[in-house]
């Protein structure tokens, strides 16, 4: 037998998508390969990396973290600002924690506000994030979408329950992008997205988070779920499924205890920021190895290390 | 892959002499084809035949197994590229490098590392197997560096790393018996490697400077028919080395090409270049994309705990999900004065569960029935949670007659057995607890302040 490359041609190609407005817009999507699988394909845009704040002081976040963001936390906008200018991220993903009836429960008219002034006051795409209270982000999404005209935000995200507000609010009133929000089935992810469409709007306005869960804490159906979407999209040309995938993977790796056991609790575990970059480091990689075409991060250490990891499988 | 009777066929003499019990050659191969009939029972094929059929018939992917006794290890073996068409079979495993170049120190707490990173987690040892020794200018520091992991008592596997022949055979002197991988095979020295491994079939490591290369250095070494083998996926560049690594895999399985059918070996260490996150997230991508020697610049619970857990998720049977023993679990140094909380044996429900329980920080006896290893709303469905099977668990594990706090939280899920457990479980009041984990914490805390209040 000769030497020869396996390549695999693939029929299939995931959608370009674009988020915010002017030069620092980004675009998600575009391939037609398996993740950083070049000698089958086209890898279409580098995946992207954005950075998380929220609307209010990060009580819940490790000691450096607040450490860090300390004289800025307490003002969304200039807290946004701090992360452009010092961390230079693809987004930046507020998340309004805020929001959440079981907690502060601001008003959607005050949530709205805020995003506004993050929005002036930046020039990075926004990725706005919800409370995970459906009804509440149903409400507070319809309003962000009016106030956020013209920014051309991505609303994550839509899930079964809410879909058509969310939907209706963001893809159809108004142009901004709607992330499809689906729990690690492949079924789920086609079925969300077959409803959106149905409803109106737009495949190229639309996005999907298919799940995500810390490493170790049942990856192996992120990663199956992920590989068999984009076998699906690219390989049987599953028009459904060729949507980017976006996976906020900070939202899960710093609630697991890896993350959040202190040095007195876990003394023989070592340092705890580092065990918390570390789970985030990983579950990134992983989900870009899967087939994520963008990672929401928290800590700067993190967005560092996966742009490095980026660059140097695309080199 | 399998061969077709015509292919059998065309190996036999084509004697028709019906010793085999057959009428003619064909009629033989076409059973053999179907596997009813061993090759062997035609006496007159060549042994030439016989090797081309059982290397046609061997799976595409070798298995190469490493160490001996305690550390024996399978790698290889795999007959997917994606593990939900069927299982990943021989996970990777981790080594640590260590070099003759270090000094006693940087030596010494590389060993103390590896025997302090050593726990359990859902019923499976998560540690470093594999001890990487790379020989860089002292004959005699290379052997005192074999010496001191012999006197270490740790229960690792050897990989010897050289390319010097004498060196080598030296070092085997101190570990031939344990099975270690001898790795440094390249284009120039093959021969006398495969001289030195063959007697006692020692799992040898290669290497070229690029996989057309390594392809007919494989091609090469099988001539010598040499084939227990390791395949280094290069350490270029990290682009070259996950190129490498898919493009073997694929080529075994996917283009049925045996020259490739073999575990890999990937050096994360020399490819992060001393930066630890990001040998975090290139071990991570090949614990994905098929590596199955990951070689790494050291251990602690930092990369362990991201990369261990992983690696037990990566390899787990899809159709099987991971289950944890059905026992109580004492949480926040709970006692007999603690509520008890009950979830399935599912681990991770069980993780997720747990973990929400120590976030709230409310000390809390955590009940595991068997519960199939089903998710939640899975097994009740299934009847594998019910109002009888909590009861049953609940008196024979003791906590019906030792435990003071008669308080029973049941997931939010299957509110229904509320009243059923309450019938089967006198003296206990069952409380419905949340729909999602995410709200224990809260619903813990508020649990306590009532307690306390009344
Ligand atoms: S014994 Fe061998 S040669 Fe004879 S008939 Fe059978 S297959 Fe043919």
């Amino acid at each position: 037998m000769v030497f020869k490359k396996s390549v695999q041609k693939f029929s299939g190609k995931i959608n370009e998508v674009v988020i915010g407005t002017g030069e620092k817009a980004i675009k998600l999507g575009g391939e037609n390969a398996m993740p950083f699988y070049d000698f089958d394909g086209n890898l279409g845009e580098r995946p992207k990396v954005g950075m998380e704040i929220l609307d209010i002081f990060p009580d819940n976040w490790i000691e450096p973290l607040k450490e860090m963001y300390k004289d800025v936390a307490d003002d969304t906008a200039k807290w946004a600002q701090f992360v452009e200018e010092n961390f230079n991220p693809d987004f930046i993903c507020l998340r309004f924690e805020g929001a959440d009836p079981n907690g502060l429960d601001k008003s959607v008219e005050e949530c709205a506000d805020i995003a506004k002034e993050v929005a002036e006051s930046i020039e990075l795409p926004l990725v706005i994030a919800g409370t995970n209270n459906h009804e509440k982000d149903a409400k507070l999404f319809e309003k962000i979408a009016e106030t956020l005209d013209g920014y051309n935000v991505l609303l994550l995200s839509a899930v079964e329950e809410n879909y058509k507000s969310v939907g209706a609010a963001g893809g159809l009133a108004y142009n901004h992008k709607v992330g499809a929000e689906s729990s690690v089935d492949i079924n789920l992810a086609k079925q969300l997205n077959i409803l959106l469409t149905q409803l109106g709007v737009k495949p190229e306005d639309m996005v999907m988070n298919v799940g995500c869960a810390a490493v170790g804490y049942g990856f192996e159906y992120v990663a199956s779920t992920m590989d068999r979407i984009r076998l699906a999209a690219c390989g049987q040309n599953d028009k459904t499924l060729q949507l980017p995938i976006i996976t906020p993977v900070s939202f899960e790796t710093w609630t697991v205890k890896e993350s959040i056991a202190s040095e007195n609790e876990m003394p023989e575990w070592g340092n705890q920021e580092d065990r918390g970059i570390a789970m985030e480091v990983s579950t990134a990689s992983s989900v870009l190895a899967s087939g994520a075409n963008a990672v929401i991060l928290r800590h700067p250490t993190s967005v560092e290390t996966i742009n490095m990891f980026i660059k140097e499988l695309l080199s | 892959m399998s061969l077709t009777g015509l292919d059998i066929f065309k190996l036999t003499p084509k004697k028709n002499c019906k010793d085999c019990g057959f009428p003619t050659c064909l009629a033989f191969s076409m059973k053999v084809a179907t596997g009813a009939v061993e090759i062997e029972k035609c006496p007159h094929m060549s042994d030439e035949a016989v090797s081309k059929l059982a290397d046609a018939t061997a799976p595409p992917m070798k298995t190469i197994t490493i160490g001996k006794g305690e550390n024996e290890y399978k790698l290889g073996g795999e007959t997917v590229l994606f593990r939900h068409e069927k299982t990943f079979v021989n996970r990777n495993r981790f080594a640590l490098l260590l070099s003759d170049s270090m000094t006693d120190e940087e030596i010494e707490s590389k060993i103390t590392s590896i025997k302090k990173v050593n726990y359990v987690r859902i019923g499976e040892e998560m540690r470093v197997e594999i001890v990487a020794l790379k020989y860089e200018k002292s004959r005699e520091k290379y052997l005192d560096l074999i010496r001191k992991i012999k006197e270490s008592n740790l229960n690792i596997v050897y990989m010897l790393i050289c390319e010097d022949v004498e060196v080598l055979k030296d070092a085997l002197e101190l570990v031939k018996n344990e099975k270690p991988i001898v790795y440094g095979a390249t284009k120039e020295n093959y021969e006398e490697m495969v001289d030195l491994v063959k007697g006692d079939e020692l799992p040898l490591g290669i290497k070229a400077n690029n996989l057309e290369e390594l392809y007919s250095l494989v091609a090469d070494i099988h001539k010598l028919d040499y084939k227990e083998l390791i395949l280094d996926a290069g350490s270029s560049s990290i682009k070259e080395a996950f190129d490498n690594t898919v493009q073997i895999r694929r080529i075994a399985l996917k283009e049925e090409d045996r020259t490739f059918g073999y575990p890999s070996i990937v050096f994360a260490n020399e490819l992060s270049k001393g930066n630890k996150f990001m040998e975090i997230a290139l071990t991570s991508l090949f614990i994905l994309k098929y590596g199955s020697i990951i070689v790494l610049g050291d251990i602690d619970y930092t990369r362990a705990l991201p990369l261990f857990a992983l690696r037990q998720n990566i390899f787990t049977d899809p159709q099987r999900p991971m289950r944890v023993e059905p026992k109580v679990y004492p949480i926040n140094n709970a006692d007999e004065n603690s509520p008890v909380l009950v979830t399935v044996d599912f681990a991770l429900t069980y993780f997720i569960v747990s973990g929400e329980v120590e976030r709230s920080k409310v000390p809390v006896k955590l009940a595991i029935p068997d519960a199939g290893g089903y998710s939640v709303l899975t097994a009740w469905a299934a009847g594998k949670l019910s109002g009888s099977s909590i009861a049953k668990f609940i008196k024979e594990s003791g906590l019906d007659e030792n435990h003071n706090c008669k308080k029973l939280i049941i997931p939010g899920k299957v509110a229904v057995l509320k009243g059923d457990i309450e019938d089967n479980l006198p003296g206990w009041e069952v409380i419905v607890g949340t729909d999602e984990a995410m709200h224990l914490p809260k619903f813990l805390k508020e649990l306590q302040q009532e307690a306390t209040a009344v």
